[in-house]
Parts: C-alpha cells; sequence; structure tokens
C-alpha cells in the first residue's frame, strides 16, 4: 500500500492516458453523476453527497474537497462490458439469393474506469461469469471487457439506499480492480492487483503509507459499513421465495408496480437482452441487433401464441425470484451486489429490501 | 489446419453467427405443418455438422428473424437436417412460403437432447401431445433404426382434432414393428378416424409399465406432461426417468439473453430436456 498526495492526483490520469487507455470517470449530469469520457480531473464532482432515498435522487453541494464523496450513479460498469445496443451480424443477399454472414466486431479501445465502487466491481464479476466464463463465451463482451483498466475507489458515504456490506460486497473492495484508492482529503491510498498496475504506479510520485493512515482507512471502511442501515439477510433466499410463490405480497406489490423497467435497466447484474432484425428497404442487407430487455415487458415471455407472464404480479415475482433466488442456482449467489440503485430510480420507490423481507421473512 | 477444421473452427468461435444453408426439400405435412430439408451450402460445415435427437437449431429467415426450431432427422442415418416447423408466428409464416433452392441462415446444434444412451436395453415409452410432436418424432425415428437395442416400446400420441395427427402412415408402420404398442387418441373423432376417441390422456391407462427401469420421453403442454408423469411415477416409474422437453421464448440459444428461463435453468442450454425431477418443483406454476 501506497500514498499519492491529492495534489498529485491528475499525474495518476496523465499516465493513464501517456499508457494510451481513453478514461471514463463520474461527472455531474442534469443533476446525476453519470459515467463519462474525462480530459481532466476539474470534471470529476469535487466536493459533493449524493442524497438517495426510494424513489429519490439529488446531489447536494459540499465544500470538502473530496471526488468521490458520493455513492453510486445511475450506472457504471455495465453500458461499457454490455452494450445497451448493438450489432451482431449482417446478414448480406445477393441477386442469386446468396446468403452472406458478417459478423461485427465491436472497436473498444483501451479503457481506464476511475471511480469504480466494491458493489460494481462484484456486479462485473457476475457479468463476467454470465457472459464469459460460461459454456459459450460471448464474443461481444469480451472484446470490450478485455480492453478495461479498473480503479476503484472505496465507499465513504454510502447513500440511505445502499446494502452492500449486508451482501458482502462492499464498502471496500477487495479484489477484481487494478487499482483500488482510498479517499482522504490530503490524498489517497493506493493499492494495486495487477502488473499493467504496476507499470502506471511506476510512474507516480508514491510515498510509504504511514500507520496512522492504515488505521483511518480501517476507519472509514468501519464507519461506512454502520452508515448502512438497510439490508438483505445474507443466507440463500430461495427456498424461502419459491415456498412462497403464493405469497399475498406479490399482489401488493402487483397494485403499485408500474411495470417501467427502471430496476432492471439500472440493475448492474441484469442480463436481459433481446434481439432483433433490421433489414433495409430494398431486403438486401439485414442487421441483428440486440438490446437490453427486461423481465418486466410483455415480449420477455411471448410464446409464439400467448404470453406466460401476463400480468405484473407475475412479472415482478420473476424479478426478484430470479435475483434473489434461482441465481443461487445459476452463479452460486445472489443477484443482488446490494447498490440501491433498484430503489432509488423506482418511480414508485418500492424497496428490494422491504419486499424480500416481507416475503421471505416468515419463512427464515 | 485443413480447410475444414478452420471453417468449423470459426464457425464455432461465436455462437451468435449463422452459417448459410440451402433448403433441399419442403414437405407439407399438413396444413400448417411443414418441413424444410436443409443443407449448409459450405460442405466442410455440412460434413462436419453433428447432433444428437432432441437438441434444436436457431433457423433465420432473412430479414424476418431467428427461431428455435427442433431437429429431427436422424444424425447418423440422414444426410439433410431436417426440421418439422408449424406455422404459428412471424418467422415460421415466412418459412411457410420458401421454396426449395431458397437460402436460410443457421446456428446451432444447441441444447441437451434425448437420454438415449440411458435408454439402450430399457422399455421405453414416448409420449407426445397437440401439435407438439416434432421433437419426439426424431426419437421415435431414431430407436426405429436401431429397434434391437431397446426393450419394449409404447408410443402414446394424444391430439385434440383429428387434424393435428400428422403422419398417419407412420404410425400405420410403426404398429406393424414388433414388440411395439402404438396408442394414438384424439378428443374429437371424425368420419375416417381409425384411432382412439377419448378425453385428456385417457390412453395413457393402457401402458404398461413392466420394470421401473422403463424410460419415458415426452413433450407437449406442460399440463399433460405434468399429469402424464404421476400417472407413470404411480406405476412404478421413477421420477428421474421420465424427460420432458420444454418450450419457452428462445432468443439467443446459448443461455445469455434471459428470455428462456425455468427458476434457475436455462431452457436453451440446460434443457430443453429434463428429467422430471430436476424441474417438478415448478412444473405447472404458473408464470414459471
Ligand atoms: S437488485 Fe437493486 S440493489 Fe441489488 S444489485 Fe440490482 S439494482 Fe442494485
Ligand atoms: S419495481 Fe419500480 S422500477 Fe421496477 S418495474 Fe416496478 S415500478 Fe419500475
Ligand atoms: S434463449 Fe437466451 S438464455 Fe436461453
Amino acid at each position: 500500500m501506497q500514498f499519492l498526495a491529492r495534489q498529485d492526483f491528475p499525474k495518476l490520469l496523465e499516465s493513464l492516458i501517456i499508457a494510451g487507455y481513453q478514461c471514463i470517470a463520474p461527472q455531474i449530469r442534469e443533476g446525476a453523476i453519470v459515467y463519462d469520457k474525462l480530459q481532466s480531473v476539474t470534471q470529476l464532482p469535487q466536493g459533493y453527497r449524493d442524497n438517495q432515498r426510494p424513489a429519490h435522487y439529488q446531489l447536494e453541494k459540499n465544500e470538502d474537497v473530496l471526488y468521490f464523496g458520493w455513492a453510486v450513479g445511475v450506472q457504471a460498469l455495465k453500458p461499457l462490458t454490455f452494450a445497451p445496443r448493438e450489432s451482431l451480424w449482417t446478414a448480406k443477399r445477393d441477386a442469386n439469393g446468396k446468403l452472406t454472414f458478417i459478423e461485427t466486431h465491436p472497436e473498444i479501445p483501451p479503457t481506464a474506469v476511475i471511480g469504480v465502487r466494491a458493489c460494481d466491481l462484484a456486479a462485473l464479476h457476475l457479468q463476467d461469469q454470465h457472459f464469459a466464463y460460461n459454456s459459450y463465451s460471448d464474443t461481444y463482451y469480451n472484446a470490450r471487457r478485455r480492453q478495461l483498466f479498473l480503479i476503484s475507489v472505496d465507499c465513504a458515504f454510502p447513500a440511505s439506499t445502499c446494502f452492500c456490506a449486508s451482501t458482502g460486497d462492499g464498502p471496500s473492495a477487495q479484489t477484481g480492480f487494478d487499482i483500488a484508492l482510498t479517499e482522504f482529503p490530503e490524498g489517497f491510498l493506493v493499492r494495486s492487483k495487477s502488473s499493467r498496475a504496476e507499470a502506471i504506479l511506476a510512474t507516480l510520485p508514491l510515498t510509504e503509507v504511514s500507520e496512522t493512515q492504515q488505521q483511518a482507512a480501517l476507519a472509514q471502511n468501519q464507519q461506512a459499513i454502520e452508515k448502512q442501515t438497510r439490508q438483505l439477510p445474507s443466507r440463500n433466499l430461495k427456498a424461502a421465495f419459491f415456498a412462497n410463490l403464493e405469497h399475498e405480497r406479490w399482489q401488493d406489490i402487483a397494485t403499485r408496480c408500474l411495470a417501467c423497467g427502471n430496476c432492471t435497466s439500472v440493475c448492474p447484474t441484469c442480463f436481459c437482452h433481446s434481439e432483433s432484425a433490421e433489414p433495409t428497404l430494398d431486403g438486401s442487407s439485414n442487421t441483428q441487433y440486440r438490446q437490453w430487455d427486461s423481465c418486466f415487458t410483455l415480449g420477455h415471455s411471448y410464446m409464439h401464441s400467448f404470453v406466460l407472464r401476463d400480468n405484473i404480479l407475475l412479472r415482478y415475482r420473476q424479478w426478484l425470484t430470479h435475483k434473489l433466488g434461482s441465481w443461487h442456482d445459476q452463479y452460486g449467489r445472489s443477484g443482488c451486489v446490494g447498490c440501491g440503485r433498484c430503489l432509488t430510480w423506482c418511480p414508485v420507490g418500492i424497496d428490494i429490501t422491504v419486499e424480500a423481507q416481507a416475503i421471505c421473512g416468515e419463512s427464515l | 489446419m485443413t480447410q475444414m477444421t478452420v471453417a468449423s473452427a470459426r464457425a464455432r468461435h461465436n455462437a451468435y453467427l449463422p452459417v448459410e444453408a440451402e433448403i433441399v426439400e419442403f414437405v407439407q405435412e399438413s396444413q400448417t405443418i411443414f418441413t424444410l430439408g436443409l443443407r449448409l451450402t459450405d460442405p466442410a460445415l455440412h460434413a462436419a455438422y453433428h447432433y444428437a435427437p432432441g437438441q434444436f437449431n436457431m433457423l433465420y429467415l432473412h430479414g424476418v428473424g431467428e427461431v428455435a426450431i427442433s431437429i429431427v432427422s436422424d444424425p447418423e442415418h440422414e444426410d439433410l437436417l431436417t426440421h418439422t416447423i408449424n406455422r404459428v408466428g412471424r418467422v415460421t409464416r415466412g418459412f411457410a412460403q420458401l421454396q426449395v433452392g431458397q437460402r436460410i441462415g443457421v446456428r446451432g446444434p444447441f441444447g441437451r437432447g434425448w437420454p438415449l444412451r440411458e435408454a439402450e436395453g430399457q422399455d421405453v415409452i414416448i409420449l407426445s401431445g397437440g401439435l407438439g410432436c416434432a421433437p419426439v418424432i426424431s426419437v421415435i425415428n431414431y430407436i426405429m433404426r436401431r429397434r434391437e437395442r431397446f426393450g419394449h416400446l409404447t408410443i402414446v400420441q394424444k391430439v385434440k382434432h383429428v387434424d393435428e395427427f400428422i403422419w398417419p402412415e407412420r404410425y400405420e408402420k410403426f404398429k406393424q414393428v414388433p414388440d411395439t404398442t402404438v396408442l394414438v387418441a384424439s378428443t374429437e373423432g371424425s368420419v375416417n378416424w381409425r384411432w382412439d376417441v377419448s378425453p385428456r390422456i385417457k390412453i395413457l391407462e393402457e401402458v404398461q409399465v413392466r420394470s421401473e427401469r422403463t424410460v419415458a420421453m415426452m413433450c407437449g403442454p406442460e399440463g399433460m406432461m405434468q399429469s402424464a408423469t404421476q400417472y407413470l411415477t404411480s406405476l412404478g416409474m421413477q421420477e428421474s426417468s421420465v424427460y420432458l422437453s420444454l418450450e419457452r421464448n428462445m432468443q439467443c440459444a446459448v443461455g445469455h439473453c434471459g428470455h428462456c428461463q425455468f427458476g434457475g435453468q436455462f431452457i436453451c442450454k440446460d434443457g430443453p430436456v429434463f428429467a422430471y425431477s430436476e424441474i417438478k418443483h415448478l412444473l405447472g406454476t404458473r408464470g414459471i
């Protein structure tokens, strides 16, 4: 572990750019934190907190010097690896009716993401398991994933919606990063996990970390854990959910949920997508696209002549029983990393921790 | 690497990418059901294409899209890849209008097929309901070609209307094969109907289970498969020896898009064929 003084932080950005990375980092757009291309550290959201609660998100100016004093933005890594919409291949038909299929190769420059959260890394690991380390490894996902260089920053100020401590995914990054930072007003504690990270760090004026600084990092982590008031039961809820498929709470949720799909689109682990054919007008060429889909749409469970989940109760139930239940069968853990986004961005403020407790509580 | 292995390695590399196939045969089986016989136009790919009964392909109709269709041909005895299709949706209606010589896209094979190894030496019961009989015809043909390797064979086919019953002459032939029982019934009869008329799956009562090692394979409506399984297990069959082919919306066929999930299973890659014991806790639950 080493120390990088705050005034030297811009050098990290310079080194990454010299090493050939485009940098993506948090910035403020229309009142929210989003991840976008970064040219200068002055674009970072310095001195902000995010006030989040179900159906509520507001950035608040705070006079401190911290760049990463907020919790989570709307999205983080998911759009970078699993594109919201992308072309898979193009089919061309010649005058004789012969078809040629041309594979799309996504061209992504090496990309360094600064300000990744522990929950984002955990979600990325789940997406890796789903798309990359599976019986079929997804060439589109892999092409994007391979280019990422990840610089995490531990959370010091979780939002009221955060519950990553209860899912075991935060608030401090343990694994999955190239470089991990812990931020203090005077600078950053720096940890690294990869040799390419060492090469970047070698260009920076790093100093030894004092015993006091190490203690301060531990204390910051402890305080961040204590700030979290929400939690999910840490045990496997699969059996409890599937024993409660007829629980009356589902009907209660169904009267509130609008089936808008906001929760699935902000969730960093949701992987559903649909394919569509988009032919040119003359029909000679067709491009096959895939785009994010949601289990809240009617089309998601369409089966040539009927819709399997034809009401909101069944669709919400599919979402929650998959996310917190059957995900265990697929990837050995729940599909929730406790980022709280689905609470914040739900227009009616449905809280997954409350609903899980209401449905499974008596079965635990 | 030879030309062939280069080509097939490339085809495997991206499971989303179809290869071109030519329609070599088009057979109209009934008003709405037809069979496409396909040959991959790259001879090396065609020769290297291996599959098992019960697996499926994603067939691409140019400019319209893809659809999952099970492969009905015999992997060891037939050259063409055949697919029997019911005209029910946008893509299948388009396929129904194609002609011999036209080109489509194919990617596959996907999924886990029928447990034919396990069934060798055992009595076999094959049951299908309604129009969902295409997946089982592959296994019936497979066993007929290798009849001596299996015990007593019972074929049960249940339809609602007589015109859902395709291939009557094949079933007549199956009946002549030694050690084979063929039970066909329709809920509604008609003047020329030579088989049973009975509601639901009453004909199952004629099925005999001689050994607990009997293997059953079925496809059709989930409710029918569920009650059939309960009946067969009450006759002494093991739940782990009853296999069901399930159907859901399928788009990627490789376990990525999430549409085909059945609880924790991806029907496209963990199925479409499952042992009853693997899925019974959710089978028949609305919205799963
Ligand atoms: S379910 Fe909600 S809290 Fe959990 S990872 Fe997804 S968006 Fe975050
Ligand atoms: S739970 Fe909330 S965010 Fe999700 S679909 Fe329902 S209303 Fe939309
Ligand atoms: S068809 Fe896409 S996951 Fe099964």
